[in-house]
């Protein structure tokens, strides 16, 4: 493996490293500002309490699964339903396999017990400024801390406004506050397209999901779908 | 609902926190040990859009004309200017008026 080829030195983990990352994470926060605040919004719609929406955003901290998850939030927390949401936790971040590993030339040449709780707020912005530091010659494992703890503090506090917000509008849709995620989804959606052979698991994907939910209800139709578009992704060529 | 069951919910967070740690750090640990092979990338990096996919397609079939107009107008706004803060306002709007207009 490449990650192999350079070996150097004691790595540093400096405090300027850090803050040169929280600097770095300065153009990403006002999107993850409004995206936090759309999470805010469906929190409250879905009749979260503040302190269990800054618990979930605080602890779970991946902010399409919170998304996707509340999307389909169970009024009551079954056995059956706890199993569907971790599910679809596990899918919607299975790409992150992708992304840690890598990471691997930045990080190999450190300790575990200094990797394995950075690793902890991982996001993708924090991925691709990261690469960009390294690329650039960057070796301080700091760096991708501090993007962390900038973008966490920002995500975590936007949350506040967005359930307010929702809180004080009344009907949901009378400010088309009911849209606000899915119109994020596909907002998200328009960057990721690459042509209509590539986007075939969209289609699969969205149509496994409108099946089971036909069929079956509930909540596991994300999973359907997920499962279904990607497995139409792996046999997609590039 | 949620309040009545603290227990099931701090539950819930904490199996989704592990779930979630366990995606970060496992491609770290894995890549020293396992290849990631072209299939399993591909299938790994349709994994998103897919997800996303698959949520908002019975939304748009369940919310009728009203979910057609907001994702439409939100679609074309983040064609138009690449700004997602835009595209969630644009999709609002038209859900807002689509509202007011009865539909």
């Amino acid at each position: 493996m490449d990650s192999e080829i350079e070996k150097p030195s004691a790595p540093r983990w400096t405090f300027a490293a850090f803050r040169e990352g929280a600097v770095a994470a300065l153009p990403i926060l006002p999107g993850l500002a409004a995206f936090a605040m759309a999470y805010g919004i469906v929190a409250s719609r879905k009749g979260l309490s503040l302190a269990d929406a800054l618990l979930m955003t605080g602890t779970v901290y991946a902010g399409l699964t919170q998304m996707v998850v509340l999307e389909t939030w169970p009024s009551e927390i079954t056995l059956s339903a706890g199993i569907g949401i971790v599910a679809i936790t596990l899918l919607v971040n299975l790409r992150y396999v992708l992304i840690g590993t890598t990471l691997r030339p930045l990080l190999h040449t450190s300790p575990a017990y200094k990797v394995y709780p950075a690793l902890y707020l991982l996001g993708e912005p924090n991925w691709l400024l990261s690469l960009r530091y390294h690329a650039n010659g960057g070796r301080d494992p700091n760096f991708l801390v501090g993007t962390c703890a900038m973008m966490y503090v920002v995500w975590v506090s936007a949350t506040i406004p967005g359930f307010w917000l929702a809180a004080a509008a009344g009907d949901p849709r009378r400010f088309g506050l009911d849209m606000v995620v899915p119109a994020f989804f596909v907002a998200m959606l328009v960057p990721m397209w690459k042509g209509p052979r590539r986007s075939l698991s969209w289609l699969v994907g969205g149509a496994a999901a409108v099946a089971v939910y036909t069929l079956f209800g509930g909540y596991w139709y994300v999973v359907a779908g997920a499962l279904a578009g990607c497995i139409a992704g792996a046999f997609t060529d590039d | 609902m949620i309040e009545s069951d603290p227990v099931g919910f701090i539950s819930l967070l904490a199996a989704m926190s592990a779930a979630v740690y366990l995606t970060r750090a496992g491609g770290y640990w894995l890549i020293g040990r396992v290849t990631i092979g072209p299939r399993l990338r591909r299938m790994l990096n349709a994994l998103p859009g897919a997800v996303i996919a698959a949520t908002i397609a019975p939304i748009l079939v369940q919310g009728g004309l009203r979910a057609v107009l907001a994702m439409g107008a939100a679609a074309l706004t983040m064609y138009l200017w690449r700004k997602d803060f835009a595209a969630v306002a644009a999709g609002a709007a038209a859900a807002a008026g689509a509202f007011a207009l009865g539909l």
